[in-house]
């Protein structure tokens, strides 16, 4: 029977970076893929930063299915009542090579799988990895519908919850508490429409965070990115806060009420909702992330918790494609030492480790702590959003002056709340 | 369009290829069990809901495989699985 040099799980990005870095480098891989084709099961918010992972696919770039470079950089602090927007625009955003895009997944995954197939991967659809071969303590291959596929390694690329990883004591199911749930709705409307609300030229592309009465208190947030010709929209919310239930509010309902804000139904006024997703993310980093490596196998992109918010960037897709492709690496330093096993294997770590990848993590490992904070989420919307209505209020008498006006909500105590969560901030 | 739609309609925007059989089920004697309770609120397609007897029922048709449930409830209340390969939702935009 044929042995595969390496079976990959999951054709998402890291998957297919996998794929494709290996059968570049002339190795026999099968990608195996539960739905019906690469991306169906798929969903970011979202946009990909193309420089930390412009130079491990070269090739890739110049011709990617994606949407809009974003020129646009917005935050919207909001309040019950009012909100506060900051639109950053640059030069450097519109010059190129452009750092990020906005990004639909089934149509990008779907291309990159084409890709990974050129270069002479094996791509496998519609089939469900049932359990993993393990002999002498190996990984040896996998169960799939009933069949028996054997490879030297194989990559679990199977996503957030990675079936896989747990099954090869990996890592634990995971908690509420490390994982935030996305909802989000693809907006279709006319990009004339979508330039004249954004401020756009041409394909210039807006992101936007929301935060907090978004999500009523509980640690998230809401966003925006456009797309060609739609606009993706939708809130992400921590798993554990939702179920505190404090108030107790429907996941569904949470993303209504963020639609019926008059600050987000302007924008999307005449667009036509065209699909409704949802997906979870690891938001534990460094410290919730799952073993990488064990004897014949390895795991990347989120299967491994490699997802990281920072408050200001979320970032998953290069995190993915990095991982996938150090994976697909280690997979060959193995061959070429002829030993699979986790010693061998664990060069694999090394090599996150001397990237961005395990950098950015450990150089952000108090973020979750950190974000995990409530006054963000509802005391400085308010605060802000209050300071604001008095500073622009012209009453039908005399206008209080400016200072006294300031001096209302910067109180000795609040300050001092501040000055508390600016020396926390202070670890990011 | 920008009135408000029902869940149930989003949820008839999606593509879904039939399964065999259903791939998270509420484990027998669970059904009252507090941490499933939790499922009410986190499930994104509403397809978790209580009854007047304090039992939570599942209707698997429109789950979007996200998971939410298995973190929030545990796999001791939940057999969670993915549905089979070419099954299930299948998103064309992501």
């Amino acid at each position: 029977m044929e042995k595969f040099d390496a079976i990959v799980i999951g054709a998402g990005l890291a998957g297919l970076a996998a794929a494709y870095t290996l059968a570049q480098e002339g190795a026999e891989v099968l990608v195996l893929e539960r739905g019906d084709y690469p991306g169906a099961k798929n969903v970011t918010g979202g946009r990909i930063y193309i420089n930390p992972v412009r130079d491990l696919f070269p090739d890739l770039w110049e011709t990617a299915p994606l949407e809009r470079f974003i020129s646009h950089e917005g935050v919207t602090m909001m309040a019950r009542e009012r909100s506060i927007t900051v639109d950053y625009y640059g030069n450097e955003l519109c010059e190129e090579p452009h750092q990020s895009y906005s990004i639909l997944r089934s149509k990008f995954d779907r291309w990159m799988a084409k890709q990974a197939e050129t270069k002479g991967a094996m791509l496998l659809g519609r089939v469900m990895v049932d359990d993993l071969i393990v002999e002498d303590g190996k990984v040896d291959g996998v169960f799939a519908g009933g069949d028996e596929l054997r490879a030297n390694v194989v990559i679990a690329c199977d996503g957030v919850l990675s079936l896989t990883a747990e099954k090869a004591g990996l890592r634990q199911p995971g908690t509420a508490h490390d994982f935030a749930v996305g909802i989000k709705e693809v907006i279709e409307i006319d990009p004339a429409l979508i330039n004249a609300r954004f401020n756009l030229n041409d394909d210039e592309g807006t992101a936007r965070l929301y935060v907090g009465e978004v999500t009523k208190g509980k640690f998230g947030g809401g966003f925006l990115y456009t797309n060609k010709d739609s606009i993706s929209l939708g809130i992400v919310v921590g798993i554990e806060d939702l179920m505190e239930g404090t108030p107790a509010v429907e996941a569904p309902t949470l993303m209504d009420e963020f639609k019926r804000r008059p600050e987000v139904s302007a924008l999307i006024k005449d667009g036509e909702t065209v699909e409704y997703s949802a997906h979870v993310i690891p938001e534990g980093g460094f410290n919730s992330l799952t073993n990488l490596y064990g004897d014949g196998i390895v795991v990347a992109g989120d299967a491994a918790g490699l997802a990281l918010n920072i408050g200001f960037t979320v970032r998953g897709m290069e995190y993915a494609l990095a991982s996938g492709y150090y994976a697909a690496k280690a997979a060959l330093k193995a061959k070429e030492a002829g030993s699979y096993r986790a010693d061998t294997l664990s060069v694999y770590k090394t090599m996150l480790e001397e990237s961005f990848v395990l950098e950015d993590f450990k150089n952000f490992k108090e973020t979750p702590t950190v974000l995990n904070n409530p006054r963000f989420f509802t005391h400085y919307p308010e605060l802000a959003g209050n300071l604001m209505r008095d500073i622009y209020a012209v009453p039908a008498g005399t206008k209080s002056r400016l200072y006294p006006t300031i001096k209302r909500y910067m109180t000795m105590g609040e300050m001092w709340s501040m000055f508390k969560d600016a020396r926390k901030a202070m670890k990011i | 369009m920008n009135e408000l739609m029902g869940l149930k309609a989003k949820l008839g925007l999606d593509v879904f290829k039939p399964a065999k059989e259903a791939h998270i089920k509420i484990k027998p004697g669970m059904e009252r069990d507090p941490r499933l309770k939790k499922a009410v609120l986190v499930c994104p397609a509403g397809l978790y809901s209580e009854n007047e007897n304090g039992e939570v029922t599942l209707t698997i048709d429109g789950c979007l495989e996200c998971g939410t449930c298995r973190l929030a409830c545990g796999t001791e209340v939940l057999e969670w699985n993915y549905p089979e390969g070419g099954a299930g939702v299948q998103f064309r935009f992501g």
